[in-house]
């Protein structure tokens, strides 16, 4: 695969040199989804219209000496934020013809700041899957192997960005579904603090853990793009009014005296032994750069992935429960009474991820199994929360894989689901407890990226960030391209 | 635990759901495995500790009562399967 990835600094430093137009950087986004997009699979919707007329737009601003640092800069969304006049499917059946009314917080504010969106990034169908392959449109190629998975649920816009389709496409992360598609795919994924971003307009899957977040090819374009996406709204109730820091500002901080901690429980059987290497690898890059590296403890972090799996199916089939086949949506034909309508339409409209889901959920919230499920995993979430919060009592931030594996075979996993659950053994605690973290490229294993995961006390958004980028600077694993994959070498 | 035939078109009922006669012992079976790798949390020592709902430690934030988008209801209701008159059609409920 050609390696034509631009970062989102220096499209937007040629675009303020006039080196370049915004038309022309839409269009080359544009012609290289079409030339690689239909191996890939990492688009739902494309825009070219929309796209084009927006990039025209952003080059009149530009011009009138208007705009900022991202106007013009092209990108994609995830299909799961709600864009007004575009179909948002969520990768569903269910929803395979709904246009949303109204735009998301994310897309309202990335294009307020001049990015151009050209399109829909494919994702497992309402974001319930780690690998995409429950997306009803097909499930997505890795472009470092297209008979792998390029894990999910926001594996669409890694793909997107990996293969260099886009610079960055935004995500959403309930359990790890930006950082581990981050990971699998060899890119920057980025997921702030629950409560940093707004979910307003995000199709609800588990409302105390969705978040939105970023994909992308270094941190500084995380930082740069986090910043106009992040900040209070009042349109979501959970949105933080804490006031947003200036990330890009924070990046070159000297890390040096600061501690990390690794938890051994990273480290135990699960992991990749070369995958573990090329983590132990990165410490000693912080190490070299005056960082102390300390074993911490997280001793609850075997009932994180159970813990996860009881909350958010318990939250995703109430959130479900407003697919009906009456207002928006699937509807079954020729039915005569409403209780079947309702069945029949969720019944086709739903695949079989999303229906194990509900009904994982309906069950640990019915009558009798409540306390023993969703009340007991609601303790064990404060459990696996306090013993992060006491790690961060010891450490600034905490480092260690983000996946036990590289990516993995596409249909290896779709069989059994508590192996597939298992692929987010590192990154649910997070998600558990609030907190920010990023996944970065660290090596190749077997031909394959490895990421590394940091994770930062709740709102040190700008610290996570300082840690990534200053190791970008370090290192060149970031700038790895696939070397196989649609159009060979 | 194991999951009967009843079991599974019990909870398939709640959810609004229909499972095929053919897919209850592939529900079963899943949800066998589903609830056996929860069952862990059985064993958690979680003490006096109160349920965490969310990461938050903040209370209802309450907004002032105003008007702030108008109502487009030929927008919305497009998405609609079946409207009449601005309402939307669902099959008779009250004979």
């Amino acid at each position: 695969m050609k390696s034509q990835r631009l970062t989102i600094a220096e499209q937007s430093r040629l675009l303020a040199r006039g080196e370049v137009s915004s038309v022309e950087l839409t269009q080359a986004c544009l012609d290289r989804i079409t030339e690689l997009d239909p191996a890939l699979n990492a688009f739902i919707t494309v825009t070219p219209g929309e796209a084009l007329a927006a990039a025209a737009a952003a080059d009149r601003r530009r011009k009138a000496g208007e705009g900022g640092a991202l106007t013009g800069v092209p990108m994609a969304h995830k299909d799961i934020f709600c864009t007004r006049g575009v179909t948002t499917t969520c990768a569903s059946r269910m929803l395979a013809n709904f246009v949303s009314p109204y735009d998301a917080t994310v897309v309202e504010r990335l294009a307020a700041a001049g990015m151009v969106s050209v399109g829909k990034t494919n994702m497992d169908e309402f974001a319930m899957g780690s690998s995409n392959e429950t997306s009803y449109f097909g499930s997505v190629k890795n472009p470092w192997d297209a008979d792998r998975s390029p894990g999910g649920s926001s594996g669409g816009s890694a793909a997107a960005v990996a293969a260099g389709l886009v610079p960055m496409a935004t995500g959403t992360d309930t359990g790890g579904s930006v950082r581990q598609p981050a990971a699998l795919c060899g890119v920057t994924g980025f997921k702030p603090s629950y409560g940093r971003i707004s979910r307003y307009g995000i199709i609800a899957f588990a409302s105390s853990l969705d978040q939105a977040g970023v994909l992308a090819l270094t941190a500084e374009d995380a930082a740069l793009v986090t910043a106009p996406m992040a900040g209070f709204d009042a349109r979501d109730s959970t949105c933080s009014p804490a006031a947003v820091p200036d990330y890009a500002a924070g990046l070159e901080a000297s890390i040096r005296g600061k501690a990390i901690g690794v938890p051994r429980e990273y480290f135990d059987a699960g992991l990749d032994p070369a995958y573990a290497q090329a983590v132990h690898a990165a410490l000693d890059v912080y190490r070299q750069m005056g960082a102390e590296i300390r074993e911490v403890s997280l001793p609850n972090l075997a009932l994180a992935v159970p813990t996860y799996y009881v909350v958010c199916p318990a939250e995703a089939s109430s959130n479900l429960s407003r697919f009906d086949g009456v207002r928006f949506g699937h509807r079954a034909a020729d039915v005569s009474d409403l209780e079947t309508l309702y069945k029949r339409s969720r019944t086709e409209g739903f695949g079989d991820e999303v229906k194990r889901r509900i009904m994982t959920g309906t069950y640990v919230l019915s009558a009798g199994y409540y306390d023993a499920y969703y009340l007991k995993a609601q303790k064990v979430r404060q459990l696996i929360s306090d013993d992060l919060k006491r790690c961060f009592e010891q450490v600034d931030m905490l480092a260690g894989p983000t996946t036990p594996t590289t990516a993995f075979l596409l249909g290896a996993k779709v069989d059994d689901p508590v192996q597939m659950y298992l692929n987010d053994i590192y990154t649910v605690s997070v998600n558990l407890a609030g907190l920010p973290g990023i996944s970065i490229p660290c090596g190749i294993v077997a031909g394959l990226p490895a990421g590394l995961q940091l994770v930062g006390p709740q709102f040190a958004e700008q610290q996570v960030l300082n840690f990534a980028h200053l190791y970008q600077k370090e290192t060149d694993w970031h700038r790895r391209t696939p070397l196989t994959g649609a159009s060979g070498t | 635990m194991a999951f009967s035939k009843h079991d599974i078109e019990q909870i398939a009922h709640l959810a609004r759901l229909e499972i095929s006669e053919a897919d209850v012992p592939v529900y079963a079976a899943k949800l066998d495995r589903i609830i056996g790798f929860i069952d862990e949390l059985a064993q958690a020592d979680t003490g006096d500790l109160l349920p965490m709902a969310h990461s938050l430690d903040m209370s209802q934030r309450l907004r002032p009562d105003e008007v702030t988008e108008s109502v487009e209801r030929d927008y919305y209701q497009a998405n609609a399967p079946e409207t009449a008159h601005g309402l939307y059609v669902v099959p008779r409920v009250i004979d």
